[in-house]
């Protein structure tokens, strides 16, 4: 192995079964064709976003023949007593005051569209869809809270023990803003919103599990973001020893945040209706479920004041914002902690006070989608950039440029406390030479004049640009495990999963350059908890950051082992040896070798021979005779674990630029050029990196022009289909993205990565408000863009509205308010 | 309360299966689940994502959206069926795996049957016929941007498999 694989395009192994239909996904688990042994599970959900209720009849419902067994929240004790307890409150914190969870089946009362209320199990889906159409419930209706604006009015609560619908209330300050805005040479104000949207993965969610009574054990599998998180919340709820259950998460058909929430309730449900009818139980749930019964995220309320000087320097930012976190709050309050944070970007604000509410309403629950809030707090901070810019009439990327944090100025304390409880320091960046790459690759010098030869056509075109800074890998840890096997095979195992990101090809990249082996000969397993028992998860753009790092340590762990059994077999000094395709050798004598496969037979003193290897192990000797066979420090076995633990994340950082051109009469949105430059440190497969910025920003795209959960008052998901609920196509994506690298190495693990997964969507749908509104300018009704997503007849009600008011007050700008006298 | 059931013949991938199956019972279910035939999925159930795409008598169809009983007396071809008869990739999965086509490989079965019956109809596609060959399938991983690629890619392979074999 002469050349390093880091930082190579290596094909991905996984496509090998993916491409011939091979790829094993949770509903491709316990197929069993003419046998029928497995059951399949539906579940009865609320028609009512908020009701009580007052009974429930399943008398009809065993009359249906296949039908093995139904639940409701009645039956739940009888599994174990902490299952009729609420669900868990994954990460409580001192600001969630009044953290609510539901019930694995609702008890007593539903508060959204979608909550489980009873569960069936039958011979197979269609006769357990069926038996769920013949239960009966009686409801008492109550008045349902949609939307931000009713949470806050709060007329009605959502729990009747949460006053105003406030979850939580949570301020942070630097310095004086409020102080620092009043003396500020100029001021401004914005009134923000963002709309909800949701992961929408092809795949939805979906576990099977198997209760072996012959060894007392239950095996589950689930498409999830974390499989150690499942285990120990089944074997907590069900009662058993976290012992007697295996977590197994299989190929994942996309996650982009909505599967790290857990446990969903039938992710206890299937298991306990395993064991209690000694069967295998499968649950997949349709595409209207996933609509309304899993989770959503984005929607917030934003109010902004900024003082700025002539430059645009910012001497102080008080931003006030409202989080919808739906029902329910099983995640805690991550999304809005983190848009307060990450909300800052690659500036230095001086004075910024952040104070947040989360508030309830009667809709599905919102935990993280690829962005977790980042997007929400871009959007805040890029649109006031622009604001500024347009007050004081100067180029938007020289007032972003007069913020940045400065790479000399490295590491940067922020000041405030990040998602994960640490400091929010940043520890690498270079932001003014990005601004440079991203101005080089959309052209923004030159726009002006392409704008103005498009005007004499009589076409519209706008530029936006928009800028962040990503927490990415953020703890606790993740660890590994590399085990060379006598054949010279190395067989790794980490316990995070793998929902599309190649991790079976760039974790074996690091494992082939540390080890000196060939990549094929490198077998990546995530997310088994029989392989690695301790594991976090995929989440936090933190796959690459954390388990990348404790392979990358594992394997120097089993590399110092190989190394030592070697030199001692080969008589040579650990100093002269190297390893290449899997043999070591002598440096300089390279008939002096033995390969990784008969080391690792040395490794074991065992006295029985298996293979050739055993034999081919016989001509060395090591090992002291007059020493027990394996020393007081030492294990049999070729292996090498390790973990990693950073003691804060590493920001990644990027800037986008898109070019729009708009119908001056349909207003119909049209992306010219979109460009984007990316800092994630060293990079392990920049094809995979690249692939993993088109998809953020296809989805982004989405986000800003087209996605919306489309709720009516009475709590009703009205677009909980594909056909209505519109995702971009590949007509819907521009024809190329331009994509620039910049690397500025963390400093904070071994191999200078940041996280790559979520930064594709961060910017968007700053980045587009602003092109589009640069486009609207032409027509000279200086609009401002202040929701989104937006859509062509939305931006058409925005240039009549603008009309409007520019015939009533034609030289003030709806948007700022006067400066001080 | 008994459901009716119906034999059934499926042909497919060349090979024949004998099943007995409700007459509501959707081809994607029957293939997946009654003949073991996993590489199909299914995304959304309503026709709208493609993921469950096969080739009935050689033209795509949505899976979903058709009864398993409706399928009798037709050629199916599923992403299993694509492969060359020595097991290597056919040109339209190869070209995938050299431009990084995919990512959670759950909706790429239904893009790998539609571009093969697009190839076939369209052996040389401009760019935009590409592209435009791809509008019906959703993808939620790579933006598209390798696929369109590998569009481009597979109609190379499948020429120049089909000068060497000449």
């Amino acid at each position: 192995m002469t050349t390093k694989l880091m930082g190579q395009k290596v094909q991905r192994v996984e496509d090998q079964r993916f491409l011939r239909g091979h790829g094993r996904y949770v509903d491709d688990v316990a197929v069993d064709p003419g046998q029928h042994t497995v059951l399949h599970a539906a579940v009865l959900r609320s028609p009512h976003a908020h009701a009580r209720i007052l009974d429930i009849d399943v008398s009809d419902v065993l009359d249906v023949e296949g039908v093995h067994a139904v639940y409701t929240y009645d039956d739940l004790a009888s599994c174990s007593p902490q299952m009729a307890e609420p669900l868990p409150l994954l990460i409580p914190h001192p600001a969630l005051t009044h953290g609510r969870t539901q019930y694995a089946l609702a008890k007593d009362e539903v508060n959204y569209v979608g909550e489980a209320i009873a569960f069936v199990v039958a011979d197979d889906r269609y006769l357990a869809e069926d038996a769920v159409s013949r239960i009966r419930v009686d409801y008492e209706f109550l008045t349902p809270v949609v939307g931000i604006d009713a949470a806050r009015a709060a007329t009605s609560l959502v729990h009747e023990d949460v006053p105003g619908n406030v979850g939580a209330r949570m301020e942070q300050n630097v310095g004086d803003a409020p102080a620092a805005i009043a003396k500020a040479p100029h001021r401004l104000e914005l009134d923000l919103t963002v709309e909800r949207s949701a992961c929408m993965p092809m795949e939805g969610r979906g576990t099977v599990a198997r209760w072996d009574a012959d060894i007392n054990r239950l095996q589950l599998w689930t498409s999830t973001q974390s499989s150690t998180g499942v285990r120990a919340a089944v074997a907590v709820k069900m009662g058993l020893d976290l012992g007697q259950v295996d977590v197994i998460t299989p190929d994942v058909g996309g996650g982009f945040g909505v599967k790290i929430n857990h446990p969903w309730p039938e992710e206890l449900l299937v298991p306990m209706a395993a064991r209690a009818l000694g069967r295998t139980v499968k649950f997949t749930e349709d595409r209207r479920e996933h609509f309304i019964s899993s989770a959503h995220e984005r929607g917030q309320v934003q109010h902004i004041e900024v003082g700025f000087d002539d430059d645009g320097r910012l001497l102080g930012l008080d931003v006030e914002f409202w989080h919808d976190h739906g029902a329910y709050t099983p995640y805690g309050l991550i999304v809005p902690i983190i848009t307060s944070t990450q909300l800052l970007g690659p500036y230095k604000p001086q004075n910024y006070r952040v104070v947040f509410e989360s508030l309830y309403t009667n809709t599905v629950i919102v935990t993280p989608y690829r962005g977790a809030g980042r997007p929400q707090g871009c959007y805040a901070m890029e649109r006031t950039m622009d604001a500024i810019a347009q007050y004081l009439g100067k180029d938007r990327a020289e007032v972003r440029a007069v913020n940045f944090i400065q790479p000399d100025e490295f590491p940067f304390d922020q000041g405030m406390i990040f998602q994960d409880g640490r400091e929010l320091e940043y520890d690498s960046g270079d932001y003014p030479a990005m601004l440079e790459k991203i101005k080089d690759l959309v052209g923004w010098d030159e726009f002006p004049a392409f704008q103005q030869e498009m005007a004499e056509q009589g076409r519209q075109v706008g530029i936006g640009l928009a800028c962040y800074v990503e927490g990415t890998g953020v703890g606790p840890y993740e660890g590994a495990h590399v085990h060379i096997e006598t054949s010279g095979k190395v067989k790794v195992a980490t316990g995070l999963t793998t929902q599309g990101q190649g991790h079976a090809t760039v974790f074996a990249q690091l494992v082939a350059d540390e080890l000196g082996v060939k990549f094929e000969d490198v077998e990546v397993v995530t997310g088994d908890t029989r392989r690695m028992a301790y594991a976090v998860g995929t989440f936090a753009s933190r796959a690459a950051v954390m388990s990348g790092s404790a392979i990358h340590l594992a394997a120097k762990r089993a590399k110092e082992k190989v190394l030592k059994i070697a030199a001692e077999a080969l008589e040579a000094d650990e100093k002269d040896l190297e390893i290449v395709d899997g043999v070591v050798s002598v440096k300089g004598s390279p008939g002096t070798s033995i390969d990784l496969g008969t080391v690792s037979v040395l490794s074991n003193p065992l006295r029985y021979a298996f293979d050739e290897k055993s034999k081919a192990a016989t001509q060395f000797s090591i090992g002291d005779p007059g020493k027990p066979p394996v020393a007081e420090d030492d294990e049999p076995g070729l292996e090498g674990k390790d973990f990693y633990s950073p003691e804060r994340a590493t920001f990644a950082s990027g800037m986008h630029a898109v070019i729009v051109e708009t119908d001056p009469d349909t207003a119909e949105i049209t992306i010219l050029k979109y460009a984007v430059v990316h800092d994630c440190g060293h990079l392990i497969n920049p094809m995979i990196v690249e692939g993993q910025i088109h998809g953020g920003v296809a989805q982004g795209i989405g986000g800003a022009l087209y996605e919306r959960m489309a709720y009516d008052e009475s709590g009703q998901l009205l677009n909980a289909s594909f056909m209505d609920f519109l995702m971009p196509y590949v007509t819907e994506v521009p024809d190329g993205i331009d994509i620039d690298h910049l690397e500025t190495p963390s400093p904070l693990n071994p191999l200078g990565i940041k996280g790559a997964g979520e930064a594709g969507v961060i910017p968007s749908a700053a980045v587009f408000a602003a092109a589009i509104e640069d486009a609207e300018r032409l027509s000279s009704t200086g609009l401002a863009i202040t929701a989104m997503p937006i859509s062509p007849s939305e931006l058409f009600t925005l240039r009549q509205a603008a009309v409007e008011e520019v015939a009533q007050q034609p030289s003030r700008n709806p948007r700022t308010r006067e400066d001080p006298a | 309360m008994s459901e009716e059931l119906h034999d059934v013949r499926l042909t497919v991938n060349g090979t024949t299966h004998d099943v007995r199956v409700p007459a509501r019972r959707l081809l994607s279910d029957a293939l997946r689940h009654d003949l073991g035939l996993t590489g199909t999925h299914v995304g959304c159930e309503h026709g709208v994502c493609g993921a469950c795409t096969i080739l009935v008598d050689g033209a795509p169809m949505r899976s979903c959206l058709m009864f398993a009983v409706s399928a009798a007396g037709h050629e199916i071809t599923t992403v299993e069926g694509l492969t060359n008869p020595d097991g290597s990739l056919g040109p339209v999965q190869q070209a995938f795996a050299e431009c990084h086509g995919l990512q959670c490989g759950f909706c790429t079965p239904g893009f790998l049957t539609t571009i093969t019956a697009g190839l076939r109809d369209n052996p040389c596609p401009t760019h935009e016929e590409a592209r435009d060959m791809i509008a019906g399938n959703l993808c939620r991983c790579t933006g598209y941007q390798n696929i369109v690629k590998a569009v481009e890619r597979a109609a190379e392979i499948a020429a120049s498999g089909e000068e060497t074999a000449s």
